[in-house]
């Protein structure tokens, strides 16, 4: 499967660089990398996620940019991040939307950066001499445990510390890798942490309705689900916080190439800093309620903060 | 160590055998949500695909169902079912079901169809009632190309079985999945190998089936 992903990606890379120039000589061919080229023509390519949140913040990149003159090469739906990260390296995507926490883990598994300015300030080294992280955008989108709103009133929890007193074993709706040693917030970090004994009950659908509904069926008494889903809200499910932040933060931050400029590091930066996680749950909801293309998403909401005129 | 090397390893580890979430257990698991599908779906087919083979009626209907059922998606079953009914073994099941019933279904009906029309004429020119001759004459001489039907059921549904693992049911698709999201390869290559040998083991199971079954019907 990787490698059919891979394929289906070379070929794609083929196609476009084949296509998306008019002039087959020119440098500008997002295949050759590396070669800036005069400001405001410069083609760029904008990557995005197997994720549809994250291939909405990718389009507001990309419109953003392109209102600015430049030319952009839309990549998106690419599955894993160690196939994406490999083409991001070596030059192939300039733009990239990524989450702080699980990017920083992806490429140095020995981090001990728990906050978000931790996160935010080990990135850069270890991202390498090739890529950058611009501004992080307020927004984060990352695991967070939630219970039912009845549950939350009845056993009176607000937080995972008030969970422990309830001295019982608590059921948790996740996807398996929860429970892998990597992760500082599966059973082993919420025992450590909160002295919460957990059960892991496997839903292999990353908190999407699967989980959910396996939630108000009372699977389970807790679920893992991103916290930019509009799915907490529409099922008034409750949050609970998390005082010891065993969950690593995961802003919303640009990752980009040396071909991006100053000109469109600051494009991207203004999309950044009007991002926070109540407008992104709002455009999330745009394309789960209503079916919206990432596109539209996009231009409604650069359009409304003004960031197209 | 190579992937492959790695999988056999992690195959014999004896620390990955037992418990609830062990080898042993998940095998147990998927092959027992494996005979149930075909069972189901044997209760399903084999009294349809008798009726479709006798009377020569409904094949064209039973022939296109079947076969949009076989172009269904099974993951996409699978969620769609477990939207509706909550996780567990429910909604896969169902799902192997639907897969499992066309060829289950093509198996008995071409089985009865593939009989020599002389052959049945004659059983009923010596007074066998039509009960007779589905009884004493159809199925037997049908059930070579029915255990075939079986056999290619099963084949499909030990590999898909892995699905119940998306809604929390278990089975082998537990490390499939575990591993596909921590960047585990060899235990997804380890967790692969066990469905191809539990595979192998129940192609083992009609080879030799369907070899006794053909000597019987040679004899007779």
């Amino acid at each position: 499967m990787k490698t059919r992903i891979a394929a289906a990606l070379a070929a794609g890379l083929l196609a476009l660089s084949a296509c998306s120039s008019a002039n087959p000589l020119s440098s500008a061919s997002p295949a050759a990398s590396g070669s800036p080229t005069a400001t405001g023509a410069t083609t760029l390519v904008v990557g995005s996620q197997q994720y549809y949140s994250n291939e909405i913040i990718a389009e507001l990149y990309a419109q953003a940019l392109e209102h600015h003159g430049f030319t952009i090469t839309r990549q998106f739906q690419i599955g894993a991040r160690e196939v994406y990260l490999p083409e991001l390296k070596a030059g192939k995507i300039d733009v990239f939307p990524e989450y702080a926490g699980n990017l920083l883990r992806a490429l140095d598994k020995t981090s001990k950066a728990a906050t978000s300015e931790e996160v935010l300030a080990a990135l850069p080294k270890a991202l390498g001499d090739n890529l950058r992280p611009l501004t992080a955008a307020p927004a984060t989108d990352q695991d967070s445990f939630n219970v039912s709103g009845d549950f939350a009133k009845t056993n009176n929890v607000a937080s995972l510390a008030d969970l422990a007193k309830l001295n019982r074993t608590i059921k948790l709706c996740a996807n398996s890798e929860i429970s892998s040693p990597d992760r500082s917030y599966g059973p082993d970090g919420l025992k450590e942490n909160y002295g919460i004994t957990v059960e892991v009950v496997p839903v292999e659908d990353g908190g999407g309705p699967l989980t959910v509904k396996a939630l108000k069926d009372g699977k389970c008494d807790m679920a893992d689900i991103y916290s930019a889903d509009p799915a907490i809200a529409r099922n008034g499910l409750v949050t609970l916080a998390d005082p010891k932040g065993i969950v690593l933060p995961q802003n919303v931050v640009p990752i980009v190439s040396p071909r991006v400029d100053e000109a469109a590091a600051a494009v991207i930066d203004k999309v950044s800093a009007a991002l926070t996680t109540d407008e992104l749950v709002a455009m999330n909801l745009l394309s789960v309620d209503k079916q919206q293309s990432s596109a539209t998403i996009a231009k409604a909401w650069l359009t409304a903060k003004g960031l197209l005129s | 160590m190579n992937y492959f090397t790695q999988a056999l390893a992690w195959i014999a580890d004896s620390a990955n055998a037992s418990g609830s979430n062990g080898i042993w257990a998940r095998s147990w698991e998927q092959l027992w949500y494996t005979l149930l599908a075909v069972l189901l779906a044997s209760m399903i087919a084999i009294p349809l695909g008798y009726l479709v083979g006798h009377t020569g009626r409904g094949r064209g209907l039973v022939v296109a169902s079947s076969g949009a059922a076989r172009a269904l998606p099974t993951l996409g079953v699978v969620t769609l079912l477990g939207l509706i009914f909550g996780i567990g073994l429910f909604a896969p099941l169902v799902a192997l079901v639907l897969l499992a019933v066309p060829s289950v279904l093509a198996g008995a009906y071409a089985g009865v169809e593939a009989i020599d029309p002389r052959t049945v004429d004659a059983a009923r020119a010596m007074g066998m009632s039509e009960w007779q001759v589905l009884m004493r004459v159809e199925m037997p001489l049908g059930l070579p190309l029915l255990i075939g039907g079986l056999r290619s059921a099963t084949l499909q549904v030990v590999a898909t079985a892995t699905l119940a693992a998306y809604v929390g049911a278990g089975g082998l698709g537990r490390f499939l999945f575990y591993g596909l999201k921590t960047q585990d390869y060899p235990q997804m290559l380890a967790a692969s190998m066990l469905v191809v040998a539990i595979a192998l083991i129940m192609e083992g199971v009609f080879e030799i089936s369907e070899r006794l079954v053909a000597r019987r019907l040679r004899r007779t």
